[in-house]
């Protein structure tokens, strides 16, 4: 049986008894008694050497109070095998090392948020796929705000981050001057952009149209040597050689998931940024309820923990937030039909989904399914949807949600005032 | 309407998603919406292509009463044609849509021309609220229906995204009374296209889900395990204050509240 309890970890939960060691430690006249009985407990030997024995740690007090002396050692920890263990193990995956790499592919994430997004996570994959065993590193280049704590478990050998003002909002120029610095210093193979709306695709555009290189757009099967991608709004595939700058579809790859990596930091020289021609003036305030409810960026959902629903509606307003509601939210009347989140309503996607007085019916945990935040407000500590929840507060909706609105008010007043002050 | 500025919308052959005919393709029909909106009847249009082909009809069914086409074969790349047309005529404003609906459509074309004329590039316009003083004020469209506004100034290129105003009927009669100006252009052909393989697209493989276990055990763990969320922070004991003060902490740590 030795061969069985070997270092792999799965195995190690499992509660194994050993029919023959329980034998021996009940049969004192077997020859292997003794040493059986020595191996569970270490002996302790005093300071002249004499063995040493505790009479206080002998036995157990048995469920009526008396002291028990348990002679055959039946409940002995060493004889009855491994106690089941409930805490899962942390399981180190082997690090992936690259010195000296003798190439670059740069990979320029979305980071939508400030984090991967799946994405990304498929680029970096296939960007390993590219790298084919040889001495590459896979680089992440990113700009802005970086809160992604992952990035070693995605496949980043190495990281490019760019902080600042100047690529803080909308500056598709300023990032193409930081990409054009990093494409002189690193000279990398290829260039894997996200073929996405949050402003891979343009920068790009951005970047072939100035290197002069022609691009793959909408690629979804990639090798070194051949690229298919899509073409003619998607009803067409072409077969091509791979280019050095590509724009890649989704669930091109397979994301990395069985090495780590080392994210090691490294650096481009100055970057001298000019003016831009394109300035940026910030977001303008939309409706927030004429957004779609499948592309909303951040919900806020009622269910049954509502009574006072001027309140919800006058909270999501100063929040920003598009509505959503439960089934029974929708089947009791106080919210519209098109406004159900859940398995028979709406399939939401947001980043951050409030979900106040929802207990989590399964049909509806399947509609928030892709939201990446959950939070919950709830009066049951018990219920699915604070065990789903990132941030979870017990408590009546009614006194969170008066609380909210004066923060979010105060909020604003003070940005405004900010801004005033900014002007004088 | 602003009358100083010259504004040209530069349009395409479209592709019906479900019957594959050729239609007045989305984004160049909201192109020349745009257009229409800011230049009215000074707007220009221009194809580079076929100037039989009947869908130029009905983007002149738009109210143009001319279309400009540069002739060239389906098989020549109008990137250099256009180029050498917006040198000779100098124009404030050239609309584009994103991403035309046949060819290759990589979206490139907006950022070459950019790129060879030396002006900035504005992508996935939803609308420009106005042109003031050589310096236009412009609402871009970004993912989740938000929108930016930028200051640009002339002359630009602008890429029209879906969310612009939507293209007007289009009117049969007085599009086939417009006038089609073709002029004759030395056009060149696309070579690095022609080694291309094109095949209808194959529909892409679904991802599945697969468990790598090595175990029974694990695969059993695997398959039987509700999927539980890596275990929040819950919060039961504090003031209703510092629990709203959390949740809009996060909320602003998330950026969704600005």
């Amino acid at each position: 049986m030795s061969h069985l309890s070997s270092n792999d970890s799965s195995l190690d939960n499992l509660f194994r008894r050993d029919p023959r060691a329980e034998w021996i430690a009940r049969n004192r006249l077997h020859p292997l008694h003794g040493e059986m009985m020595q191996a569970g407990s270490a002996e302790v030997r005093g300071p002249s050497g004499l063995l040493r024995k505790n009479p206080h740690v002998i036995g157990f007090i048995g469920p009526n109070g008396i002291k028990r002396i348990d002679r055959a050692n039946i409940s002995s920890a060493a004889i009855g095998g491994k106690k089941r263990s409930n805490e899962a193990k942390e399981v180190l995956l082997p690090l992936h090392i690259v010195e000296n790499p003798d190439f670059y592919i740069m990979v320029v994430a979305d980071m939508v948020g400030g984090r991967l997004t799946g994405h990304d996570k498929d680029i970096l994959g296939l960007a390993h796929k590219l790298v084919a065993k040889q001495n590459g590193a896979v680089t992440l280049v990113c700009f802005g705000e970086n809160k992604e704590t992952q990035c070693d478990l995605a496949g980043v050998d190495r990281l490019i981050h760019l902080e600042g003002d100047e690529y803080d909002g909308f500056a598709p120029e300023a990032r193409l001057t930081a990409l054009q610095e990093i494409e002189a210093q690193y000279k990398p193979v290829h260039w894997l952009f996200p073929d996405s709306v949050h402003g891979g695709t343009d920068l790009a555009c951005r970047l072939s149209a100035r290197l002069g290189e022609r691009l793959a757009a909408q690629a979804w099967q990639v090798n070194a040597e051949q690229t298919v991608c899509r073409g003619a709004s998607a009803s067409h595939d072409i077969l091509r050689d791979t280019p050095r700058i590509l724009t890649l579809l989704e669930e091109c790859g397979d994301a990395i998931d069985e090495t780590r990596h080392q994210v090691l930091p490294i650096s481009v020289d100055s970057i001298k940024q000019v003016s831009p021609n394109v300035i940026d003036k910030g977001l303008i305030a939309v409706d927030s309820n004429a957004v779609p409810l499948a592309e909303a960026e951040f919900i806020l959902s009622a269910g049954n923990g509502i009574h006072n629903w001027d309140q919800f509606h006058s909270t999501a307003a100063a929040l920003g937030a598009t509505e959503g509601a439960s089934r029974v939210a929708v089947d009791d009347g106080f919210m519209p039909r098109e406004r159900q989140v859940g398995a028979s309503g709406t399939w939401v996607t947001a980043r951050v989904y409030l979900a106040v007085g929802i207990s989590g019916a399964i049909q509806h945990m399947q509609g928030i399914g892709q939201c990446d935040k959950v939070i919950a407000i709830n009066t049951d500590a018990g219920c699915d949807m604070v065990k789903r929840a990132d941030l979870a507060v017990i408590a009546d909706s009614e006194e969170i949600l008066a609380e909210l609105t004066r923060l979010a008010q105060e909020h604003s007043l003070s940005k405004n005032q900010e801004e005033k002050s900014d002007a004088a | 309407m602003l009358p100083n500025v010259k504004v040209v919308s530069l349009v395409s052959v479209g592709r019906h998603p479900q019957s594959g005919r050729a239609r007045r393709a989305e984004q160049d029909g909201r192109a020349v919406e745009l257009g229409l909106k800011l230049a009215s009847n000074e707007l220009k249009v221009v194809h580079a292509g076929n100037a039989q082909e009947p869908v130029l009809r009905q983007y002149a069914g738009m109210g143009l009463s001319s279309l400009t086409v540069l002739e060239q074969e389906s098989n020549c790349d109008a990137l250099s044609v256009l180029t050498t047309f917006l040198h000779e005529n100098k124009f404030d404003v050239v609309l584009t849509g994103v991403r035309a609906e046949g060819g290759e459509s990589s979206g490139m074309l907006p950022y070459l021309l950019a790129e060879q004329l030396g002006w900035p590039l504005v992508p996935r316009v939803a609308d420009i609220i106005s042109i003031q003083g050589g310096e236009a004020e412009v609402l871009l469209a970004l993912p989740r229906g938000q929108r930016r506004a930028v200051k640009v100034k002339l002359p630009f290129i602008a890429s029209v995204d879906n969310a612009a105003q939507e293209a007007r009927q289009s009117a049969f009669g007085p599009g086939l009374r417009a006038q089609l100006k073709v002029l004759d252009v030395a056009s060149v052909v696309d070579e690095a296209a022609s080694h291309w393989q094109i095949s209808a697209a194959k529909p892409r493989p679904k991802r599945i889900k697969v468990v790598k276990a090595k175990t029974a055990a694990d695969r059993m763990k695997a398959a039987t395990a509700k999927p539980v969320g890596g275990g929040g922070k819950v919060m039961k004991d504090e003031t209703a204050a510092e629990k709203a003060q959390a949740i809009f902490d996060l909320l602003l740590e998330e950026k969704v509240v600005r």
